[in-house]
């Protein structure tokens, strides 16, 4: 509970349209993508500036009030959700592209501003913002950053910490900075541009991003390769690469996600494949069409049963949509729906496939496959009910077992949707002791009062993934 | 104000009566955000919007949070529009939930004894009697008569009137005559050799005050080959009732209908009101509980077809339509477009009518902020709605706006009165202006 003196001065502060803390407006806040997790805030606030900002931490930090900040809360992680109470901080009103700037190839933002009008923005000057999480219809940048999000188009050009290259972020005490700049190059100093991106919130608040643009390639290719072997389907993606041809976009699907993925979209998939590849290549068209057909080549070399090129963007654009639907759409199928983000050198993907099917099996869970598969980064998806306690904890020592097995091949517990509160308990398998020291280091040296965004990326105690906090 | 006592009945009542798995199948991916009107005009509040508005009930079911006005606020604040429907990934089934909710809260309200009249009077005297919403000739004087006005907004009764009562007059089309009315035909044989056998759903408001757009949709269906059965027992949709938390009203009539509509032996039951035709397509729905119902219910719904859809079925749009040069627009009704899942069809017949041309307003699809009694009694969030929506419109450069429901068609001319538009903008049901199209051809040829 905020005392009614903290809350007056954060009145004073954003004005009193800005704060609620009425129970339904706190309970809209309580939650975010990630199933299972539920936890009131105190309060939400929505300042309209970066002044207003600084005004809020300083005041928490003087009070020891947690911070959450929060853009669309579409994260997987539990990363928005207020574990600790405190007060979750909108950028609803700090949502304007400030600048496109055409001769740098740049585009400033405000934290607030949803993803794909921004890259709508750009794309009509003819210049292009490659990530592309599939929840980018309704993610913020602040929290495209804060999450270090990937997308369909990463395998060639990278993730969101690619490119950013400037921010202004208002630290735990209140005091403002700014990092990097609309520079090519720029080593003053540690990159705290850098420590900043996919620090999920926990080291200070993002009021201001400046983001690298490339220009728009020249043309695109689209093609859908089926597979009658999901390990085929798998070893064509390290054949690909092998075969040094980077496709702009590398992802798998696999039937029990195909099925569910055509339910919902009705734009032909295959059903009765084991599973597809969705290829992209972009470029100049001559090299584009060498690398689609030589793609193609290989993927029937591994077993492919067929390659279908799409014909049109319509048809290219429904392909991609309905790869961005998969997670959301998978949801129809059962009432809980888990996903995890394994990630494996792009070499293991065959090996990591296989391991999944295995632990599912041994389990008797349901899980769907599908993801980035150029980027080695895989989402099994386990269809569950909450309220089956027992299957549940199944699940549980399922991905247990597939983390294990993903860092084994060497990999990591999570590729792109961070690691919040539901892989803190695993943060240690990837780092090790002396990493985590290090990393907390970092934190209690920038946040010495734990007041932003406590309780994630840190376990408090041993492994334990399901909390529900009702 | 609620009592503690209300509070929890209402609590239980969400337990029992909301689907505990269609609440669990909405994962929080937030893809319908930017879809709703309410989140985007509340300056994205998360309590008006869809997956909010789903929290909050979810919340009530699992006694998270209690249904104080807060609660109410967000349900009351949602239009109903169910654009968030179609974007759901999940295919969580926004609407059934909503007017469960809806219903429940309604139900156990303790309404002042003056509005418990009012409700009375419109819900159980007045909509189940085709006679006497006739008799009720003009809505407006009913209210004048009644001395309504003063709780008009907290009545169900508000349906179709928008903002004040002063820009009412003005939008409201001319009152048909008592006599009329009471004339109306049961049966309109086909105009060219008989293609298909249909039943019209003529609608308690559609078949009193808008009764012109009616005679046009019948013209229109015998222009294109059809014989038509106007069946005389058939009821109000019950939309009305059904979302303001009247619902076995609302099931009363549908049973009705569906007796009405049972033995015609015809091919459709066509609409002209996207707004009914969503409430009569989900009659299985509303009849859940009663399985063999539920299964008329089902057969009923198969045969809806909007007006719109079965003239593309019959290739009107290749005869020939044609109207003096002008811009037109298009405005979706939410529920067609979204429930009925037309979208394509009436986009289709206008781009063929010659000597116009057709252009596309941006976010057509969303919606007007008619919604029923929304503009009522939401009145500051629908008008802000309405907003967008004329400034959407002025950017076609339109001279016409074309409508397929009752309530989005008031709604638009009162867009158009309120921007002191109406020298060089009009708002039509589709039915009368592709009437006026084949019309003016044939007047064409003729000459
Ligand atoms: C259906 C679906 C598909 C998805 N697909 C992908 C995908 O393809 N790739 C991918 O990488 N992710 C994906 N995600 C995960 C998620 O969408 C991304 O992590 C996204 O970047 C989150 O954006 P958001 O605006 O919702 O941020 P939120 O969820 O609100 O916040 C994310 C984190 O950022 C912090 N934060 C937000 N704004 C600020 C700020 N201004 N300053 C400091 N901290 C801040 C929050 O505290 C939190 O820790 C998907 C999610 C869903 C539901
Ligand atoms: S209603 Fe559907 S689209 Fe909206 S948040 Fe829930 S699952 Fe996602
Ligand atoms: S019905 Fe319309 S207003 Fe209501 S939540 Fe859905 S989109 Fe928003």
């Amino acid at each position: 509970m905020l005392s009614q003196e903290i809350k007056l001065k954060l009145i004073q502060i954003v004005g009193p349209e800005n704060f609620d803390d009425t129970k339904v407006g706190r309970l809209v806040y309580s939650y975010d993508a990630t199933p299972m997790f539920q936890s009131l805030p105190d309060g939400v606030i929505a300042p309209r500036n970066t002044g207003e900002v600084s005004y809020i931490v300083k005041l928490c930090n003087e009070r020891r009030i947690p911070i959450v900040p929060r853009g669309s809360g579409t994260n997987l992680c539990a990363g928005t959700c207020p574990t600790e109470g405190g007060l979750v901080l909108l950028f609803k009103h700090m949502n304007a592209i400030l600048e496109i700037d055409e001769e740098n190839l740049t585009v400033t933002v405000q934290p607030g501003v949803i993803t794909l009008d921004m890259i709508h923005a750009v794309e009509s000057k003819g210049l292009f913002y490659p990530p592309d999480p599939s929840s980018m219809k309704i993610s913020t940048l602040g929290g495209n950053i804060n999450e270090n999000s990937g997308g369909l188009r990463g395998l060639k050009y990278g993730v969101t910490r690619d490119y950013v290259i400037g921010l202004e972020i208002v630290l735990a005490n209140g005091e403002i900075i700014r990092t990097g700049g609309k520079l090519a190059k720029d080593v003053a100093g540690y990159d705290l541009t850098r420590l900043m991106v996919g620090s999920e919130g926990t080291l200070g608040i993002i009021t201001e991003a400046t983001l690298k643009l490339i220009p728009t390639p020249e043309s695109k290719m689209t093609m859908l390769v089926h597979y009658q072997d999901i390990e085929a389907a798998a070893k064509s993606v390290s054949t690909i690469i092998a075969n040094k041809i980077i496709p702009t976009t590398l992802e798998f699907l696999d039937q029990p996600t195909l099925k569910l993925v055509e339910e919902y979209s009705q734009i032909g998939l295959p059903t009765d494949v084991k599973a597809v590849l969705l290829i992209e290549q972009d470029g100049p068209i001559k090299v584009v069409k060498q690398d689609i057909e030589k793609m193609s080549r290989l993927c029937v070399q591994e077993r492919a049963v067929s390659v279908k090129i799409a014909t049109s963007e319509e048809e290219a654009d429904g392909l991609r949509t309905a790869r961005r639907t998969a997670l959301s759409a998978l949801a129809r199928f059962k009432p809980t729906i888990i996903l995890e983000d394994a990630t494996v050198p792009r070499s293991e993907v065959a090996k990591m496939v296989i391991a999944i099917n295995e632990i599912a099996e041994k389990y008797q869970l349901n899980i769907c496959t599908f993801g980035h598969a150029g980027d080695g980064n895989l989402h099994p998806t386990c269809l569950t009910d909450v309220r089956n306690h027992e299957e549940i904890e199944q699940v549980e020592k399922a991905f247990e077992e597939i983390f294990m097995k993903a860092i084994e091949l060497g990999g990591t517990i999570t590729g792109e949707h961070g690691v919040g509160t539901v892989k803190a308990p695993y943060l240690e398998l990837k780092l090790g002791q002396a990493g985590i020291a290090a990393m907390k280091a970092i934190k209690d040296s920038l946040d010495p009062n734990n007041i932003m965004n406590p309780g994630k990326m840190f376990a408090k105690d041993s492994r334990k993934r399901v909390v529900v906090t009702t | 104000m609620t009592t503690t006592k209300e509070r929890e009945t209402i609590q239980w009542q969400f337990k029992e009566r909301l689907s505990d798995d269609e609440l669990l199948n909405c994962m929080r991916c937030g893809f319908c955000l930017p879809s709703c009107p309410t989140y985007i005009e509340s300056g994205f509040q998360e309590s008006h919007s869809p997956r909010g508005r789903l929290a909050v009930m979810k919340g009530v079911v699992d006694g998270f949070i209690e249904p104080d006005e807060d609660v109410e606020r967000s349900l009351n604040m949602c239009l109903g529009c169910r654009a968030c429907e179609p974007v759901c990934p999940s295919g969580v089934n926004y609407g059934h939930l909503l007017e469960e909710a809806r219903d429940v809260i309604n139900q156990n309200k303790k309404h002042s004894l003056v509005v418990r009249t009012v409700r009375k009077a419109v819900f159980k005297g007045l909509f189940p009697y085709q006679n006497r919403v006739q008799a009720v000739t003009g809505l407006l004087g009913f209210y004048q008569r009644f001395g309504l006005q003063k709780v008009a907004h907290k009545s169900g009764m508000m349906k179709l009137f928008p903002d004040s009562l002063s820009t009412m007059e003005k939008v409201l089309p001319p009152v048909p005559s008592l006599k009329e009315m009471k004339n109306r035909p049961s049966y309109l044989p086909a105009k060219i050799p008989v293609k298909k056998r249909v039943a019209f759903f003529s609608g308690c408001i559609m078949d009193t005050m808008f009764m012109r757009t009616n005679d046009s949709t019948m013209k229109l269906l015998q222009l294109a080959g059809c014989d038509i059965v106007i069946p005389s027992n058939q009821a109000c949709c019950g939309a009305l009732h059904g979302h303001s938390g009247e619902k076995n009203g609302a099931k009363e009539l549908a049973k009705r209908n569906i007796l009405a509509f049972d033995e015609l032996d015809v091919d459709y039951i066509i609409t002209n009101a996207g707004g009914c035709g969503a409430f009569l397509m989900d009659y299985d729905h509303l009849l859940k509980d009663e399985p063999t119902w539920a299964l008329r219910g089902k057969e009923f719904s198969k045969k809806l077809k909007d007006i719109s859809s079965v003239l593309i079925e019959l290739e009107f749009d290749k005869q020939m339509l044609s109207l003096p040069d002008q811009v037109i627009t298009y405005q979706d009704s939410c529920h067609l477009r979204n429930v009925m899942k037309t979208e394509a069809e009436p986009r289709l017949l206008l781009t063929a009518i010659q000597n116009t041309e057709y252009r596309e307003m941006k976010n057509a699809d969303q919606c007007c902020g008619s919604a029923g009694t929304y503009n009522i009694v939401e009145s500051d969030m629908s008008m802000k709605i309405l907003d967008s929506k004329m400034k959407a419109t002025r950017a076609t450069e339109a001279t016409t706006i074309v409508t397929s429901n009752p309530g989005c068609l008031l709604q638009m001319k009162l867009g158009i009165e309120r921007e002191g538009l109406s020298d060089t903008l009009r708002a039509v049901h589709i039915a009368d202006l592709l009437l006026e199209a084949a019309q003016t051809s044939v007047g064409e040829m003729e000459r």
